[in-house]
């Protein structure tokens, strides 16, 4: 990578190493002297975090590979020994599962981090693809690894995640056959999915290398979301960042270790004590908390796509195309769109209502069962619906066209972005509670605006917030405190 | 066709095909089928395997089910209900207009004797084994069974009549190999 001229190194092992492998140099280049915004905030420690996270659970994960048996009569058995009978077993397993979850804790603040600051705009999309694609190998990673004890949540997890894929049409049966290696979850299952608990790790570690090489090609976004202009805008990240990187990380190990030591199962679910049944379903299967979000999306959807919805959704379409065309703000008549968007919400209204009606055999008002019923049926719609709410996180860069990256200086997006973190909370609750009575509708409404602030939201943003006046350079906002609102509109 | 000398040379350049090229195209087809023989190995290997595909029959001795009864057996590693239905539960899951049913279909069309309903255990919507086989179990609105995970009703005839699935539990092929022996598979 760092090739040409290169500085000698006063250690002669060390210099001996350096010309022939540039290793050092490298480093110094891009973690010694590399050039960083000198305004970051603290929201910029968790791509460290992420970093330490991720080698705590490759190194957990593969001691505790060394005492596990991925059998279907001994898993469990073998994770209960872990506990017992390993010597710091415990220690190594509480660690691991628990790290999961702060794993997740740091991910969603380093995405949350992404979004409010726009680091997902020109010229870093590439960069926060890849971090999508890392996103959803974790997710991936983390189910197949809570299978792995075989109890309960584990056995029935596995069963309704892989069911997702029997929703596909016509081939949906035969893929989630191939994929369980059999009629049903059974031994085939959990040993693939042990193989690959331990692969993904290591796919995961090379897209983080693409990840980092990207930052460094294009360097960090900043809380002002300007770009650096001059020297006197940055910190060279030894000792700035080191320090500022190592005491995020050592903040965020005290909660950890703290639920580690005092709250270890706090987390996770009693029930995954119990061995797997095939016969006895639990009574309530909840995924783990970081899936809780996407798993309310899965069942908000109680209805499917019938005709009026589809007629709709086509009318949503046609009125959200002016946004994604190159009209400027002015030649968009406002009032069509409402109105375009109004007539979709009375398709949408009739299409969702006479579903209900079907569903609950009520007196049909709203047209016979060939226009109620849904040709597109509730549960492809939900898994559909689920993939993508994460797939919309790949095209987003190229849906938002607003110049302006920070939500610091763009009052209307900052709004909507705080209110999708308040939808997250809102959705994650709801896909802890049971489906039924008034958390069914919450759900939906908390997945229409999920769906909304990216299809609607995002492009009528683009177009219609103001810019503001920008400051004119980092070192200027800092030296001058110009990091708020405090600046004018622009005339 | 004019014959300019420009005209001339751009045909001179579009080479008719040599034997060099076909060589390429041959090293290339060549190797494309290679790539794909190997991985057919290597993506079907996940597929159920030979013992896997070994335990596709179960014979139950059904005998001892009285009427309003319940078991469940496993077959290829889920659950199979099969219930000893009472003249009420029949008579209801008959009495059902088809145009109320998402899924439609005749109780007749359901069971092979009318006494005896057999289907696989597993919810169609995301599959968990719905309850309503013990008589302490919930049975849901239609009195057959309900699927806790995500509250499907199904009725006596094991068709899918609330909630989130969208088909009826699964029949699977069985026969009677005699009058009280169900095989199965």
């Amino acid at each position: 990578m760092a090739s040409g001229p290169r500085e000698k190194f006063d250690n002669n092992v060390i210099e001996w190493v350096d010309s022939r492998l540039p290793i050092f140099t490298m480093l110094q280049k891009e973690y010694g002297v590399f050039p960083t915004p000198k305004n970051f905030n603290y929201f910029w420690n968790f791509g460290a975090i992420l970093m330490i996270m991720l080698g705590i659970m490759i190194i957990t994960g593969i001691t505790l590979a060394m005492h596990y048996t991925a059998n279907a009569n001994l898993a469990f058995d073998s994770v209960e020994r872990i506990m017992r009978d390993v010597n710091y077993g415990w220690l190594l397993r509480y660690i691991h599962a628990n790290g999961a979850s702060f794993f997740f804790i740091a991910v969603y603040i380093h995405i949350f981090r992404g979004l409010y600051y726009g680091s997902y705009k020109q010229p870093r999309e590439l960069l926060w693809m890849f971090g999508v694609t890392i996103f959803l190998l974790m997710m991936a990673t983390a189910f197949m690894g809570y299978v792995l004890p075989w109890g309960q949540m584990s056995f029935w997890g596995a069963q309704v995640i892989t069911s997702f894929f029997s929703a596909i049409p016509l081939v949906g049966e035969e893929i989630t056959v191939w994929l369980r290696g059999g009629f049903s979850i059974d031994n085939a299952t959990l040993t693939r999915f042990f193989a690959l608990h331990y692969l993904m790790p290591f796919v995961i570690a090379a897209v983080v290398a693409l990840h980092v090489w990207a930052l460094h090609v294009t360097g960090s976004n900043n809380p002002l979301g300007i770009d650096v202009k001059t020297k006197q805008d940055t910190l060279p990240f030894n000792p700035y960042y080191t320090i500022k990187d190592s005491f995020g990380v050592l903040v965020f190990m005290l909660f950890y270790v703290g639920f580690v030591f005092f709250a270890p199962n706090v987390l996770g679910h009693a029930d995954n004590y119990i061995p797997a049944n095939p016969l006895v379903t639990p009574a309530h299967i909840v995924p783990e908390w970081y899936f809780l979000p996407f798993y309310a999306i899965l069942r908000a959807f109680t209805f499917g796509v019938n005709l009026p919805i589809l007629i709709g959704l086509a009318i949503t379409a046609f009125a959200m195309k002016p946004f994604f065309s190159n009209k400027t703000k002015e030649e968009i008549n406002l009032k069509t769109v409402g109105i375009t968007f109004a007539i979709a919400g009375i398709f949408f209204l009739i299409g969702y209502f006479s579903q209900y009606q079907l569903e609950s055999g009520e007196t049909m008002i709203l047209g016979g069962s060939f226009i109620s019923a849904a040709f597109i049926d509730a549960k492809l719609c939900g898994v559909l619906a689920m993939f993508g709410s994460i797939a919309i996180l790949f095209v987003l860069p190229f849906m938002d066209k607003h110049p302006v990256r920070s939500a610091r200086f763009r009052p209307w997006f900052r709004i909507a972005t705080l209110l999708l973190v308040l939808d997250f909370f809102v959705l994650m609750v709801c896909g802890a509670k049971p489906a039924e009575g008034f958390w069914v509708p919450l759900s939906q409404v908390a997945m229409l605006y999920y769906m909304g602030y990216f299809i609607i939201g995002i492009p009528f943003l683009s177009k219609f917030e103001p810019v503001l006046d920008l400051p004119d350079s980092i070192h200027q906002a800092v030296t001058q405190g110009k990091t708020k609102k405090s600046v004018k509109k622009k005339a | 066709m004019t014959d300019t000398p420009q005209k001339i040379s751009d045909n001179d350049k579009k080479e008719e095909p040599t034997r060099r090229d076909f060589l390429y195209l041959t090293a290339a087809s060549m190797g494309a089928v290679a790539v794909g023989s190997i991985a057919w190995p290597l993506v079907n290997q996940m597929s159920p395997a030979k013992d896997t595909l070994a335990l596709a029959t179960t014979e139950v001795d059904i005998a001892p089910v009285e009427v309003g009864q319940a078991i469940t057996v496993m077959w290829r590693g889920a659950p199979v209900f099969i219930r000893h239905r009472t003249d009420e539960e029949i008579m209801k899951a008959r009495s059902v207009k088809l145009a109320d049913l998402r899924d439609p279909q005749t109780d007749e069309e359901r069971v092979q004797k009318e006494k005896w309903l057999v289907m696989t255990g597993i919810c169609t919507h995301l599959g968990c084994v719905p309850l309503g086989q013990k008589p302490s179990d919930p049975k849901g609105d239609y009195n057959g069974w309900f699927c806790p995970c995500h509250g499907s009703h199904y009725d006596t005839s094991g068709r899918i009549r609330k909630g989130p699935a969208p088909t009826n539990l699964v029949i699977p092929p069985y026969e009677f190999t005699g009058d009280t022996v169900v095989k199965i598979g």
